[in-house]
């Protein structure tokens, strides 16, 4: 519920010409959670998501995306689209099988299932990520919160990515799992999976995106947070203009799969 | 607990090595996949029969069970988080969920561009889909049955060699009624299909002990 300050002492909102002066008089109020705009010189956009929001992104190749977990409780639930294409799209099994490595870090791929990159992480000085455990659900969080709707207390990332995803013409068939920056989940070696928690306040991660992408970006506990209560503090998120990965880059040939993989993204026009 | 075949057999195939199968398993029916020869991968993704939207998450089952490996008593779960089905016996001991289907794309990231014209999972899984009124946006990562997928301590993984056998079962109960779509895995190019993929059989039956 948006709280709307009530016009007392000022024009009333009785009229039209009334109530219009009072929607007008609040322009430029500043709340922690929004977006900056225009956005800061030398940024594409720049924007703080609400613990428990979501935003969505259609940015150009190249772009730079940062996430900041600003207060040390966020958990970034990342889902990304080829804008124009959204038949090619994030696949969180590829990107762990064909890199050989189920955890996210400094240098990874975001795969699409097309065999093209999506996003190259460009920097991490977090560590702890997930590409296996995907997002809460209402049913999960209704049982282990008491709720999971998106607009209520504990938001479940399935239900804000779903509505992130309506908003760019896309439907629930449309989501693949996300991968989750900023709560870390490990793999003991007899298959358990062991929460590694978060970072602290200030960790950030870059992502660079290969191809023109739309992100959908949902900020809420990670499935897997151990604690009994519903924790999600803010996500910054902004993003610079760039160039994609080309040769001479150290990322273009890191491993032999990650320089197919940049083979293919840079031949996208013969497909 | 011995597993054989009932009066009550539904269904009775035997999938050809490399290809695509489907079929509708109703709310209480027992679905078995025998690895006829051993060590076969066998792709698999399941969907509400009634409503397609509603399907196998490999997130939700990960999430549910707090492991990467599946066997007896993992409840394989949807994107809504209600159970589709579950492992009530296994011989084999685990199988995967993380690594996906194989395709042709992504065989030309992990073994060159001359896999690329190479039959692979997703080509049977848009095939037999299709049929189905499914196209590539309700692919999702699967479970692959009898494929061997260890996480060492740096998180390196990968598809090693299997632990299955001539014969071994898996026992699926149908939790409510799924539409069951498999790849008999056609992969030459790692071990999931000991490079010699060979035919599997899919066995629905009535009821039996819960």
């Amino acid at each position: 519920m948006t709280e709307t300050p009530r016009a007392e002492g000022g024009p009333g909102t009785a009229t039209t010409t009334a109530a219009r002066a009072h929607a007008r008089s609040q322009a430029g109020t500043v709340v922690d959670c929004m977006p900056q705009l225009p956005p800061p010189d030398g940024t594409l956009w720049s924007e703080t998501v609400a613990g428990g929001g979501y935003t969505q992104l259609s940015l150009p190749a190249g772009a730079h995306v940062a996430l900041t977990d600003r207060d040390g409780d966020a958990c970034a639930h990342l889902v990304l689209f080829v804008t124009g294409r959204p038949w090619e799209r994030l696949n969180p099994a590829d990107t762990v099988k064909v890199q050989w490595n189920a955890y996210l870090a400094t240098g990874s791929q975001l795969l699409s299932d097309q065999g093209r990159v999506l996003a190259t992480l460009v920097e991490d000085t977090s560590g702890r990520h997930d590409a296996l455990a995907g997002a809460s659900t209402a049913a999960r969080n209704r049982a282990r919160y008491g709720d999971g709707s998106a607009h209520g207390p504990s938001p479940a990332g399935r239900e804000l990515l779903v509505l992130a995803a309506a908003k760019q013409g896309l439907a629930p068939r449309d989501l693949p799992a996300p991968v989750s920056f900023f709560r870390g989940v490990t793999v003991d070696p007899d298959g358990s999976l062991r929460p590694a928690g978060s970072a602290g306040p200030g960790a950030r991660v870059v992502l660079r995106l290969e191809q023109h992408a739309t992100l959908l970006l949902a900020n809420t506990a990670h499935p897997l947070d151990p604690r009994p209560a519903w924790h999600c503090t803010p996500l910054r998120v902004t993003a610079t203009p760039g160039a994609v990965t080309g040769p001479g880059d150290p990322h273009w040939d890191a491993t032999p799969e990650r320089h197919r993989a940049h083979l293919n993204t840079a031949a996208l026009g013969a497909r | 607990m011995n597993v054989t075949l009932l009066e009550s057999t539904v269904l009775d195939e035997v999938v050809p090595a490399r290809a695509a199968w489907s079929a509708v398993v109703r709310a209480g029916q027992w679905l078995t996949v025998t690895d006829l020869h051993g060590n076969q991968a066998v792709d698999c993704l399941l969907y509400d029969a009634h409503d397609t939207a509603v399907r196998y998450s490999a997130a939700d089952t990960l999430q549910a069970s707090g492991s990467v490996f599946v066997t007896a008593g993992t409840v394989l779960m949807s994107n809504e988080h209600t159970p589709l089905m579950t492992v009530v016996e296994d011989d084999c001991g685990r199988h995967d969920t993380i690594a996906g289907a194989c395709s042709k794309e992504s065989n030309t990231l992990r073994y060159g561009h001359h896999t690329g014209s190479q039959h692979a999972c997703v080509e049977n899984f848009l095939a037999e889909g299709a049929r189905h009124g499914l196209g590539k946006r309700d692919l999702v990562s699967n479970i692959n049955w009898y494929m061997n997928v260890p996480v060492e301590a740096d998180g390196t993984l990968g598809i090693v060699d299997g632990l299955s056998a001539p014969g071994l079962r898996v026992v699926l109960r149908a939790e409510r009624d799924v539409l069951v779509l498999v790849s008999n895995c056609p992969q030459v190019n790692n071990p999931c299909n000991g490079f010699d993929p060979t035919p599997v059989r899919m066995t629905v039956t009535e009821g039996g002990p819960r």
